[in-house]
Parts: structure tokens; C-alpha cells; sequence
């Protein structure tokens, strides 16, 4: 009884609280800040074209910086869940023709797409996050189609992959301390210093977010 | 009522329904979709409010990029205790708690 | 040249520490002790430069990308963030040099503990150091995420379990942090709290307060305030001992410190009508959490119920809050005695563990013989946490009955009295069972279980007592320290 009251109060309450926000969302005045003046007037000095990818990566790079700091933290707290030293069930035996050919296809365009929208990110929608992600598609997809093995304990050459970006971003970021500030890029090079990050984020990222997946989908198979 | 505005109290009831779905719902793969639908509902509101009069504003936008990768990272570590938990007491393993490191 | 030097103090104390855990990772599983002692005593040294720098010239600031708020990322150092740095590296660098010698080689626990524990104090400092609320959510999820982690690792089905539990509390406070965030931007146009500041005053257009209350209720599901403290024991009590430490002494700390920077900051002018709500809820933190220390049977469960107890004691001082008050220094202070004490307790309880083999109150018996040390250290844990003089305790006690004397709260004053006498009775139930003698079918039970302790373990933990018994004598200079920037 009292579980299904517990139920009703939370769903009344979750109800009554979208009720009054929403409600209060309509009375709202203009903001009294508008940031877009401030990102367009500096664009040009931002290394980058895109206002998005300039605010990620430039204005609010440090942002960024701690948001890969977040996902290393996630594979580790994904490591260290999931039991130690399991041989991969490696299953490379699969009745289905389809899905691995179509792998073998889709992979390498995949790779191709990642490395434009990495590219692409300083004049358009795109950039390190977008490449990443892609790449670690391509990984869970030929995963699936049991063409890699799951991944366990990471070696010593998967784990220089998954924190190279990092390093690689983190140096970049207190070198440029001489310039006087954490991450402040010289106009001159900014468009080609956001590049190298970007790149180096972009193997990481792959690896990282395939990681996740690919860690977990090894667990306990061989211990039974 | 803008079409942003829409968009807003949408995210709004996202995130209701997703808080209300997180403190409630008993089985761990659930609760994690719920916590998806929450936090997705929040950065609905983050992007829309900021653009309700019409034109597109960069920086919600760039913090939704983060906001999303955050909660791809918080649902991997879920999954992964989910996971282990699952294999732990589904086989029968014990877990006493008194005095292991 | 002394700019360039407070500014690699106030950046270096956050990408030291993310330095030493990216490379603890490369380094290998179980790898790393050294590199983060090191760049603990680094990071000591580098919060120690900045305390110094703001107690000498006031607050400090940083504009990061060389952009300012409300365009870029504010860091942002006054005293309050000086002593909270202070208080992360004095704590964390014994617990790491504890938890050296804690984790047996290869034991799984300590498999990614280095790396993990690099990225939670990075988090911390750069908690402490942001002036921008969303830039806090990213920090606060690192803290979270790191510190479930730690929990869950190498571990068996209750630890998995406290830390899924303490994982979907976070996302959930997360959750509700982050639509607050949503809603001042949309609000106001910017994130920074420098910026936000001035712009809100009483005539707030409603969404702000619900986004008010949506911050402070998701960061008081991180602080394990009661009734929202659900997650904490079992979290608490059932991880490796140093993880413990850790997660008591300072992870609560930061969500606790975010809930006194936008009470006295942004909010201010909002929270006065609410103010009773936090101090209730910590009156019943204290009571409660007291009660259920007194009574359960497990050591580290009970030292676990003590952290929700005297969390409470932070809470309960917020009707007294208001921006300018003295009242920041008592609770800081009573923060940061806390961590100290804590962090020396589940030190002291770890090594009893350790060489008993079994984690209840019952079988503490026969301690005092044989690990004289480790209980005096938890003695003296427990004389700042019951507020005895010359502790830190005992002054932030002091100040905080005075304060609420002033201002006519008895009921505070009744609460922080009680509190006292009842963390008195649990831990002379610690206390007292140590000097009994073990029943005999015990001794040989525990001879099988038990094992050998390193002295460093013993002497790290009665260190962290000692300072939080000693900090008493150094209190001006701390609460002077905390004025800036906070106190006309």
C-alpha cells in the first residue's frame, strides 16, 4: 500500500512541479545579457570560423579540458567495476554473411566521414566530439558484426591512445600559460593549435567512448 | 507561444517524467534510461530557452555538446555496475562485506 | 613575477594533480603511489602559496583563454576557496601515503586507485576554484563519477550496490543542477557568477527561485542532507578504507561548500525566506545520524553515521547565515576539523579491520594492547568531533553557539549541545570496547583473519588526528584567511 502511495506522491509531485516551471517559463523578460554580439566580435580572433566549435574549443575551451577529464573517469570507473585479466571470449564464428560484409564496407567510409567532420568543424558543424563519435560507431559496429574482439585489461598501446588527447590537450593548455593565461591561443596559430587538439582528442575520444562498450560487452564471459 | 517555447516546456516535462522515472523505477537499466530522459529534457530547456526569441544562440549550444558527453560517461559507468551487479548475484555469488579491502 | 607565481599556484593546483592521474593510467593497473605522493606534496605547497598571496593581497582571479566572463571561464580564489584547497591536500596527501601501504599488491581495489583518486582531487581543486555555474556541473561530475569508482572498485555485490545506489542519487542531483543552470541562463544570458551576482535581487522572476531551489536540492542529495542522506552509509561504510576517508572528509565537503557559495553569492537575496529548511534538516541529520551510530553493530558503519551527524552541523548554521556574517568562519572551520577527523577515523577504523579481520564494534576488544596508536588516534578524532578543547571542533562549536546565542536560536543551541553529548556516546562505545579483553573463542578467530600492520598506516592516521586535535591553535590565521573577500 504505502509503495504505491510513494508511487502516486512522486508522480503528482513530478506533475505539479512541470506545472508551475512551465508556467513560470512564459513570464520570463528578455535576457539582460546576450552573449551572441561578444562570440561574433571575437570570432575572428578565435582561430575558428564556427561559433559553436570556437566556444567549445576557445571561449570555453577549459570547459572541454574537464569534460575529457569526465569520460577518462568514466572508463576507469569502468574498468576498475568490471573483474580483471578475462581472456576476451573471442567469437569470431558468425551464421550471418550480411552483417560482416556490410561492416567491411561501412568501416572504412566511416572513417572517411570521421576524418572530414574533424576537418570540417572549423567552418562548420563538426569538430573532435562529432569524429569521435563516429569512429567509436565504426568500433561498435564491427564489434557486433564479430569481426574485433571485446576488448579487456587495456595494454600499454591502447592506453597511450586513450590518454594522448588528453595530454596532448592539457600541454598544449599550460604551455600556453606563457601567453598569460590557461589556454589563451595567439591569433596567429590558434586555428592551428584548436587542430592538433582536436585531432589528438579525436583518436582519444573514439577510443574512449568504443571503450565503454567494448570493456563492458567482455564481462564475465569466461567465468562461469 | 514561439516555437522554442514549445520546445522548453517539452524539456520540462522531460525531465519530469525522467526524475520521476529515476527515483521510482527498481531495475538499474531503467532507472538509467530515465536519468537519459532527465538530463536530455534539461538541455532541451538549456538550448530553447535561451533561443526563445528566434535567433541561435552558440553557447547553450556548445554546453549541451558537453552536457551530452557527461551523460554519455555517467550511463557507461551505470551500465558497467549494472553489469557487474547483474553477474554477481545472478550467479549467486556472495558479497559479505565484513572486513575484505 | 609574484603575478606569474600566484597564477601557477591557482591553475597548477588542479593540472598537477590531472597530470599525475593521466599519466598514473598510462603508467599501468596498480601503478602510481609515487607520482601521486609527489604531486600531493606539489599541490600542498601550491595551496599554501595561494593562501598566503590572498591573505596578503585579497582575492585572486583568473580569466581563462585570456576572454573574460561573461564570454569565457572565470576561475576565482578568495579565502573561503584558499582554506577549502588547504583542507583537500592536508587530508589527501596522508590518506594517499595510508593507502600505499593499505592495498596489498594486486589486490583488486587498488587496481585504478591512483588514477582515480588523481582525477577526484583535480576535480575538488577545480571545484573550489570555478566562478561559473555551469563549469561547476562539470566539475561536480567528475567528483561524483570518480568518487562511484572508487567505490564500486574491484569489488564485491554490496560495494557494486552502495556505489550504483550513490550513482543514480548523483545523476539525479546532477539532473536537477543542471536544469537550475538552464534556467538562469535562459533567465539571464550567462553562467558566470561574478556576472549573475548583481543581477539578481528580490524582484526575480519566479523561474529563478524554482531554479534556485532545484540547485540547492540537487546539491543537498549530494551532501547526503537528511533525508536525503540514503546513499551514504552503505557507500561510506562498505568501501576500502582510504576510499572512505576520501569520500567523508572531502567529497561531501565540495557539494556542502557550492551550497554556501550560491546561499551567500547569487541567492542571497532569495534564500532568507527558506532558511529555517536547511537548519531543520540538519538538526534531524544530527539527531538521527546520531542515533543510528550509537546503535549499529559495525565500526565502519558507525563512523559512516557520524559523517551524516555532524554534516548536519553545517546545515544547521544556515538560518544564521547571511552575506558578511562571521558565522562563514565557524562553518567552515567546522568543515574543515571535520575532514581532518574523519579522515583520521576511517584511517584508525581501517587499521583496526586490518589486523582484526572483522569489521564490528564488539570485536574491537582487546585494541588497546595491541594497537595503542591507531586508538588513540581515534580518540583523538573523536575529541574534535565531540568539541572538546583545544580541537578545531571545539572552536567551531563555539562559535557557532555564540552566533546563534546573539540571534536568540535556542533551539540551535539546544541541537549543537546535544549533538555533542550524543557523538560523545558513540565514540566512547568505540572507545571503551577497545580496552576490554577479547573473549577467548574470539582471539583465535581473529588470529586466522587478521593481519599484520604497517606502522606507516598507524602513524598516518594519528597524524590527521593530531592536526585536527591542533587546529585549534591555528584557527586565527585560519579565519582570518576566510574573511577575505567574504567579511567587510
Amino acid at each position: 500500500m504505502s509503495a504505491t502511495l510513494r508511487r502516486l506522491g512522486v508522480m503528482l509531485g513530478a506533475a505539479a512541479f512541470a506545472w508551475l516551471l512551465a508556467d513560470s517559463l512564459f513570464a520570463l523578460p528578455a535576457p539582460v545579457i546576450d552573449l551572441r554580439p561578444l562570440v561574433s566580435e571575437n570570432l575572428a580572433q578565435s582561430g575558428i570560423t564556427h561559433p559553436v566549435t570556437a566556444v567549445l574549443l576557445n571561449f570555453r575551451g577549459f570547459d572541454t579540458l574537464l569534460e575529457i577529464a569526465v569520460m577518462l573517469v568514466a572508463l576507469l570507473g569502468v574498468l576498475a567495476t568490471l573483474a580483471a585479466d578475462r581472456s576476451p571470449a573471442v567469437d569470431l564464428d558468425s551464421a550471418d554473411a550480411m552483417l560482416p560484409m556490410f561492416s567491411r564496407i561501412a568501416a572504412p567510409l566511416m572513417l572517411l566521414c570521421a576524418l572530414y567532420l574533424l576537418w570540417a568543424g572549423a567552418f562548420r558543424p563538426g569538430g573532435a566530439f562529432q569524429a569521435g563519435a563516429l569512429l567509436a560507431a565504426a568500433l561498435a559496429l564491427l564489434h557486433l558484426a564479430h569481426l574485433i574482439p571485446a576488448w579487456s585489461s587495456p595494454l600499454p598501446l591502447l592506453r597511450s591512445g586513450l590518454v594522448a588527447g588528453f595530454l596532448v590537450f592539457l600541454a598544449i593548455a599550460t604551455t600556453l600559460l606563457t601567453e598569460g593565461a590557461l589556454l589563451q591561443y595567439p591569433p596567429a596559430y590558434a586555428g592551428l593549435l584548436i587542430l592538433a587538439i582536436e585531432s589528438a582528442l579525436t583518436i582519444s575520444l573514439a577510443l574512449i567512448l568504443a571503450g565503454l562498450f567494448l570493456f563492458i560487452s567482455n564481462d564475465g564471459r569466461a567465468r562461469k | 507561444m514561439s516555437s522554442e517555447m514549445i520546445f522548453a516546456v517539452t524539456g520540462v516535462l522531460l525531465f519530469a517524467i525522467g526524475a520521476a522515472g529515476t527515483i521510482l523505477l527498481a531495475e538499474p537499466l531503467r532507472r538509467v534510461l530515465a536519468f537519459n530522459i532527465m538530463g536530455s529534457g534539461a538541455c532541451v530547456v538549456l538550448v530553447s530557452l535561451a533561443q526563445r526569441n528566434g535567433i541561435a544562440d552558440p553557447v547553450p549550444q556548445a554546453m549541451v555538446l558537453t552536457g551530452i558527453v557527461v551523460a554519455v560517461a555517467a550511463t557507461g559507468v551505470a551500465l558497467a555496475l549494472a553489469r557487474r551487479l547483474n553477474r554477481l548475484t545472478g550467479d549467486g555469488g556472495s558479497g559479505a562485506g565484513a572486513g575484505h579491502d | 613575477m609574484p603575478a606569474m607565481i600566484e597564477v601557477f599556484a591557482l591553475v597548477g593546483v588542479f593540472t598537477v594533480p590531472l597530470l599525475w592521474a593521466a599519466l598514473a593510467f598510462l603508467l599501468g593497473p596498480g601503478r602510481g603511489a609515487w607520482l601521486a605522493i609527489s604531486g600531493s606534496i606539489v599541490q600542498l605547497f601550491l595551496a599554501l602559496i595561494l593562501a598566503r598571496n590572498v591573505l596578503a593581497d585579497g582575492p585572486a582571479s583568473h580569466a581563462t583563454g585570456g576572454w573574460g566572463a561573461p564570454l569565457g571561464i572565470d576561475l576565482y580564489a578568495d579565502g573561503l576557496t584558499a582554506a577549502m584547497l588547504l583542507l583537500t591536500q592536508v587530508v589527501a596527501l596522508p590518506i594517499f601515503v595510508y593507502a600505499r601501504s593499505y592495498f596489498a599488491t594486486g589486490s583488486p581495489a587498488a587496481r585504478h586507485f591512483w588514477p582515480l583518486a588523481g582525477f577526484l582531487v583535480a576535480g575538488m581543486n577545480a571545484l573550489y576554484l570555478a566562478n561559473d555555474i555551469f563549469n561547476l556541473y562539470v566539475t561536480l561530475e567528475i567528483v561524483g563519477l570518480a568518487a562511484v569508482a572508487l567505490i564500486a572498485a574491484g569489488g564485491a555485490a554490496t560495494q557494486v550496490a552502495a556505489a550504483l545506489r550513490y550513482l543514480f542519487a548523483a545523476l539525479l542531483g546532477s539532473g536537477a543542477y543542471l536544469l537550475g543552470v538552464a534556467l538562469i541562463y535562459g533567465t539571464y544570458g550567462s553562467v558566470s557568477i561574478a556576472t549573475l551576482t548583481p543581477l539578481i535581487d528580490a524582484t526575480a522572476p519566479r523561474a529563478v527561485s524554482i531554479a534556485a531551489l532545484l540547485m540547492f536540492a540537487g546539491l543537498m542529495l549530494k551532501s547526503a542532507l537528511f533525508p536525503f542522506h540514503f546513499w551514504l552509509p552503505a557507500a561510506h561504510g562498505d568501501a576500502p578504507a582510504p576510499v572512505s576517508a576520501l569520500l567523508s572528509a572531502l567529497v561531501v565537503k565540495a557539494a556542502i561548500y557550492l551550497c554556501l557559495r550560491l546561499w551567500l553569492g547569487p541567492f542571497a537575496p532569495l534564500v532568507q525566506v527558506g532558511a529555517w529548511v536547511p537548519g531543520l534538516l540538519g538538526a534531524g541529520a544530527i539527531l538521527w545520524g546520531s542515533a543510528m551510530a550509537i546503535r549499529t553493530p559495525r565500526l565502519k558503519l558507525l563512523v559512516a553515521y557520524s559523517t551524516v551527524a555532524q554534516l548536519g552541523y553545517l546545515f544547521l548554521a544556515f538560518p544564521l547565515l547571511t552575506p558578511g556574517a562571521a558565522v562563514l568562519g565557524a562553518v567552515t572551520l567546522q568543515a574543515i576539523a571535520h575532514g581532518l577527523a574523519k579522515a583520521a577515523m576511517f584511517a584508525a577504523a581501517g587499521i583496526i579491520i586490518h589486523s582484526t579481520g572483522r569489521d564490528t564494534v564488539a570485536e574491537v576488544a582487546g585494541v588497546a594492547e595491541r594497537l595503542p596508536l591507531t586508538l588513540f588516534a581515534f580518540a583523538l578524532a573523536g575529541v574534535s568531533l565531540m568539541g572538546l578543547p583545544p580541537s578545531g571542533g571545539f572552536l567551531a562549536k563555539w562559535l557557532l553557539l555564540d552566533a546563534a546565542l546573539n540571534s536568540g536560536h535556542w533551539a540551535i543551541v539546544a541541537v549543537i549541545i546535544a549533538g555533542g553529548l550524543l557523538a560523545a556516546v558513540y565514540v566512547f562505545r568505540v572507545v571503551r570496547q577497545a580496552f576490554l579483553n577479547l573473549p577467548k573463542e574470539l582471539v583465535e578467530d581473529q588470529k586466522h583473519a587478521g593481519r599484520p600492520v604497517p606502522r606507516t598506516l598507524e602513524w598516518m592516521a594519528f597524524g590527521l588526528a593530531a592536526a585536527s586535535v591542533l587546529l585549534g591553535l591555528f584557527s586565527f590565521q585560519l579565519l582570518q584567511l576566510i574573511a577575505v573577500g567574504n567579511l567587510p
